[in-house]
């Protein structure tokens, strides 16, 4: 079969390509979008690392085929970036907490984590471990990526200094 | 980890669907929430020639109350069965049981009838649609047919269900007055598939007497698995916490679990009569008056 053509909106911004039907959209959108803040870990919908958000909320990008985004809206991890491209709050407090070690799990979790702070900008320990239940560590250092999700909403009910 | 080739449809009706699945002659396979079917791919344990996207067909997503069932459509997503008020009004053992169905990125996409289709004996889905005595209903070229979930599952993976066919819907009888229900699971880690599972209803009579009483095990056999005999010895009579722990060696009889590296055999029945014993609990406090 031939390639298929996919419009979508990612971060944002209209985009477009072509993908062979077998072809993930994490695949697409780091191939070829040139979008590679989301990971490839396990590309069997284990580990986490390729979230993303479709239609604002959190899925697979490795579960999830490219012709399947056909006109959806789509958010990257780059697309956590203020419009200047500096770090977002949530990005900011991970970085401040430390909440990341080698860093392959950070998209993903922040990803995570962004999700739940867009309903719930005062989640509860339970509620954030549930967050980042499909989201895995190797590093453990989910002690700090809680803490940095707390701090995130601590900054988000204070509001802008 | 990358799928072979395969031709792509994007359907808009169940008849675009069934159509394709018939032309496909066994090498078409359909895709909902492709939480399993995309590893299989990813894995190539699945090599289909043509993939049916039903994702787009509207027909086949809601939930509703028709009659004397409540219905619900094969792609609509665990998320949203879990959120549904009308699942946890009348069948609150599904939520119950959906509730530890793999995360939130993954119930975001993943879809009932998805995991009905699979059919992994360890699953939740399957084992609490089993329990309410729910069917599914399956439909081809050549029309629908209704089968009840215990004529359903086959074994591992396995079901009734023929390679023309598509899971439309499945259903769930409503039953009148209170029931209580419970639901109890060990897994490796939260969201992992159980390693053994139980799922049991208890309606009492007013006068006490148990009027229904089903109780299934998931993971420790080949499917998810009613246990009939505690069943029997339990309705009709008065029951408490000694009746449902003098009724629990019944459940070793109608299981043959398997091992894998996860746990060996004895420890899945070990396993079956205690989370038997709190769900069967949980059931029989929600309903008592």
């Amino acid at each position: 079969m031939s390639k298929l053509a996919i419009s979508l909106t990612i971060n944002g911004r209209k985009r477009g390509g072509l993908a062979e039907p077998r072809l993930s959209l994490l695949d697409f959108l780091r191939g070829d979008m040139a979008l590679d803040g989301t990971h490839t870990g396990c590309e069997h919908g284990v580990c986490g690392a390729c979230s993303i958000l479709l239609d604002g909320v959190p899925v697979r990008a490795c579960l999830l085929l490219a012709v399947q985004a056909e006109g959806c809206h789509i958010t990257t991890v780059e697309g956590l970036c203020g419009a200047d491209g500096a770090p977002g709050i949530l990005q900011d407090a991970f970085i401040e907490a430390h909440g990341m070690q080698c860093g392959y799990c950070t998209p993903g979790m922040l990803i995570s984590a962004q999700a739940l702070l867009a309903e719930n900008d005062d989640p509860s320990l339970e509620q954030i471990k549930d967050a980042i239940g499909g989201n895995l560590c190797r590093c453990t250092g989910y002690v700090q990526i809680i803490e940095s999700i707390q701090l995130a909403a601590l900054r988000l009910r204070e509001g802008p200094s | 980890m990358k799928p072979a080739k395969f031709d792509y449809i994007l359907a808009e009706s169940v008849d675009q669907v069934v159509e394709a699945l018939d032309k496909g002659a066994g090498e078409a396979i359909v895709i909902a929430g492709g939480q399993t079917l995309m590893p299989m791919l990813a894995m190539r344990l699945a090599r289909p020639a043509l993939v049916v996207d039903i994702n787009h067909v509207a027909e086949l997503s809601g939930i509703e109350v028709v009659g004397d069932e409540l219905i619900i459509k094969a792609c609509t997503r665990q998320a949203d069965a879990l959120a549904s008020p009308l699942i946890q009004r009348h069948v609150p053992l599904l939520a119950k049981a959906i509730a530890f169905v793999g995360h939130q990125q993954t119930r975001n996409r993943g879809t009932v009838g998805g995991s009905l289709s699979h059919a992994d004996p360890a699953s939740e889905i399957p084992l609490a649609a089993l329990t309410l005595d729910a069917s599914v209903s399956l439909r081809s070229v050549a029309g629908t047919r209704v089968v009840a979930l215990a004529d359903y599952f086959l074994g591992p993976m396995m079901t009734a269900r023929a390679d023309n066919e598509v899971l439309v819907a499945v259903h769930f009888p409503l039953r009148a007055g209170p029931v209580g229900t419970g639901f109890h699971e060990v897994s490796e880690r939260r969201g992992d598939f159980a390693v053994v599972a139980a799922a049991a209803v208890i309606a009492l009579n007013g006068d006490g007497i148990c009027r229904t009483a089903a109780l299934a095990i998931g993971g420790a056999h080949g499917m998810p698995r009613r246990i009939a005999a505690l069943e029997d010895r339990l309705r009709g009579s008065r029951i408490d916490a000694h009746a449902i722990r003098s009724a629990l060696p019944e459940i070793a009889g109608a299981l043959e679990p398997g091992a894998d590296q996860h746990a060996d055999g004895a420890y899945r029945l070990r396993v079956a009569a205690i989370l038997a014993e709190r769900a069967l609990l949980d059931a029989l406090g929600e309903a008592a008056p």
